[in-house]
């Protein structure tokens, strides 16, 4: 977008209102203000508040009538706690897992359609967007409905093929990958729509350059496309790794964190103790850590991935 | 031109420097359809299945087509105690958060890009702080705030806060930044106050912007699931995404009906998809809406 920023410079110069001396200055930054109160006034009640709240409550034992500050102790129940800790890696198996196949995936088809017709390049993005669109509730409905133990759609191509049914969602070992599995194959339409637009946006003289030089298809993918997308990339990975981090309506609607814990995740973790056992505080905590998990996940990724990025 | 060559040119992109062979696009084709595929047939199997008589979807093999299509189970979904209510309270919500974002967070856009105050950078980059952390890291105190206002199971609970907007004030002060100052203060020497440039200059040039930001947060308000669940209780106050889940619960075994009432939850969106495609397939770099 900064390309299509004015050039200030070429402007003739000609009087601002804002020289008209201090008067014209103070009534935009009046205007401004009334401008940014109402988002600004929304921000502080339901975002800033809450926040200084969870800090607070962290330390606080909450009970209905009353709260009394305990120090460091809801981060020791928090740490010592084991089914915190099952779903922390729980979580991290499936973002680690999740971020890696759908991030591939989309690499995969936005590479694949560049070179493709342009009608053609249209129909696919679409096609693969749909169900970007449609809620993750109505996804994990008809997901459960697919992974039935009985009639479900996969156990019907299973049997078909001569196996047998399995219980995807009942099993500790297959009911985690197999939400995995669905986030991966239903994920992906945004992420093939950015990269798309990146990869569309490198200069064709560069291609050009390259099969002059000699280089074959992956020496130019991993040469030329790569270092040119990789900002993007980034994004996706950053924004990516903590969206997936969150998962929850999967989990609420599929599994309920079972069996035994399986797909146990941490917002769902945390939706459990401060909403089926209210115990404010010890989710304040909870939710504390997964605010600074979620921080050192992005610092990290951006120290790792951001060397030599040109913006 | 030969049948061939034309083919071809509805395939490759003949000017794209490292283009496929023609068989190799046959190839990428065949990859893509599959792909595709993979995401597509749960969907239509959402279909099929809201089609199929409830007797009929407890039986192997599954039925690919149905058999004897029928109507049946959208009349048990719209015969499910609230589904009306659940219905409007989801358009409530979409529709009037919709319409609060885009203007409040245009009018702020406006004044974080033009019309600097004191503190108005520290706003700005609490904003940017703000969308890094998720929603659900602030769920829980949040919840408490609204119960200390009395709000929990209100409307007003359940949509001021899906109303605070970093990313759609961020948006609009990328789009409205790329205005030039010299045409508002054009109109400001014309005698134009504020209010006017923002509604008469401003508002018209960034209406693009303000087309994207309403459709992408009106999907993503039909959508939301975790705020309505925790904030409303009695289920007069249920969203319809809500009430899916509510509706699986109450009949495990009737999958036409759940089926069902996921298509009617999924046709809204759909039909805005469709109609707005190029909105959603543009790829704004600042984009946020899910993986």
């Amino acid at each position: 977008m900064a390309g299509q920023a004015p050039s200030v410079g070429t402007a003739a110069p000609r009087p601002r209102p804002s020289d008209r001396g201090r008067g014209g200055a103070r009534t935009g930054a009046v205007w401004g203000v009334v401008f940014a109160a109402p988002q600004t006034l929304l921000f502080a009640l339901f975002f800033l508040i809450p926040v200084v709240i969870a800090f607070a409550l962290a330390f606080m034992e909450v009970r209905p009538t009353s709260m009394s500050f305990v120090g460091l102790d809801n981060f020791e129940t928090v740490l010592g706690d084991v089914l915190f800790r099952r779903a922390i890696v729980n979580t991290s198996i499936f973002t680690a897992v999740v971020v890696l196949f759908w991030l591939g995936k989309a690499l995969l088809i936005a590479y694949l359609l560049d070179p493709m017709n342009h009608t053609l390049q249209t129909f696919f993005k679409s096609a693969f967007y749909l169900p970007a669109v449609t809620s993750s509730v109505i996804i994990s409905l008809v997901w459960l409905w697919i992974y039935h133990p009985n009639f479900g759609l996969l156990n019907g191509l299973v049997v078909a093929l001569g196996g047998d049914p399995v219980a995807w969602l009942g099993n500790t070992s297959t009911a985690l990958p197999a939400l995995m599995a669905m986030q991966v194959i239903m994920g992906g339409g945004s992420s093939i729509v950015l990269l798309s637009a990146a990869l569309a946006r490198i200069p064709r003289d560069l291609y050009e350059v390259a099969i002059i030089d000699g280089a074959g298809r992956a020496t130019i993918f991993a040469k030329v496309i790569v270092p040119l997308i990789r900002p993007t990339l980034l994004y996706l990975v950053v924004t990516g790794t903590i969206n997936t981090f969150q998962v929850f309506e999967a989990v609420y609607v599929m599994t309920q964190g079972g069996p035994q814990f399986a797909t146990t995740t941490v917002v769902y973790r945390i939706y459990q103790e401060a909403f089926q056992r209210f115990n404010l505080g010890v989710a304040s905590a909870q939710a504390i850590v997964l605010f600074l998990i979620t921080i050192v996940l992005a610092a990290v990724q951006f120290r790792f991935l951001g060397q030599n990025v040109e913006y | 031109m030969t049948a061939g060559t034309r083919f071809d040119s509805l395939l490759r992109d003949m000017s794209h420097p490292v283009r496929p062979t023609r068989t190799g696009a046959v190839v990428i084709l065949v990859v893509l359809i599959v792909l595709s595929l993979a995401a597509l047939v749960p969907l239509y199997w959402m279909f099929a299945t809201s089609l199929t008589p409830s007797a009929m979807t407890v039986r192997l093999p599954p039925e690919l087509v149905p058999s004897e299509p029928t109507l049946d189970n959208y009349r048990a979904v719209l015969r499910q105690p609230n589904f009306f209510r659940w219905v409007i309270n989801s358009v409530i919500q979409a529709v009037s958060i919709t319409a609060v974002t885009v203007a409040t967070a245009s009018m702020a856009g406006y004044a974080l890009a033009k019309l600097p105050f004191r503190g108005s950078r520290t706003l700005f980059w609490l904003f940017i702080l703000s969308m890094m952390l998720p929603f659900e890291a602030i769920l829980v105190p949040l919840f408490l705030v609204v119960t200390r206002l009395g709000l929990v199971d209100t409307y007003l609970g359940l949509l001021l806060p899906l109303m605070v907007s970093p990313f759609s004030i961020f948006l609009m002060k990328q789009f409205i930044q790329t205005l030039p100052s010299e045409l508002l203060d054009a109109a400001r020497v014309d005698g134009a106050g504020e209010a006017r440039i923002f509604w008469e200059v401003v508002l018209p040039l960034v209406r693009p912007g303000l087309a994207f930001l309403g459709i992408i947060t009106f999907v993503a308000q039909w959508n939301s699931f975790v705020w309505p669940l925790v904030v409303t209780r009695s289920s007069e106050m249920r969203t319809l995404q809500v009430g899916l889940v509510l509706i699986r619960e109450q009949e495990p075994l009737f999958f036409g009906l759940q089926m069902a009432a996921a298509v009617l939850a999924a046709i809204p969106v759909i039909v805005i998809f469709f109609s707005f495609q190029r909105y959603f397939l543009r790829g704004v770099t600042v984009g946020a809406l899910k993986g």
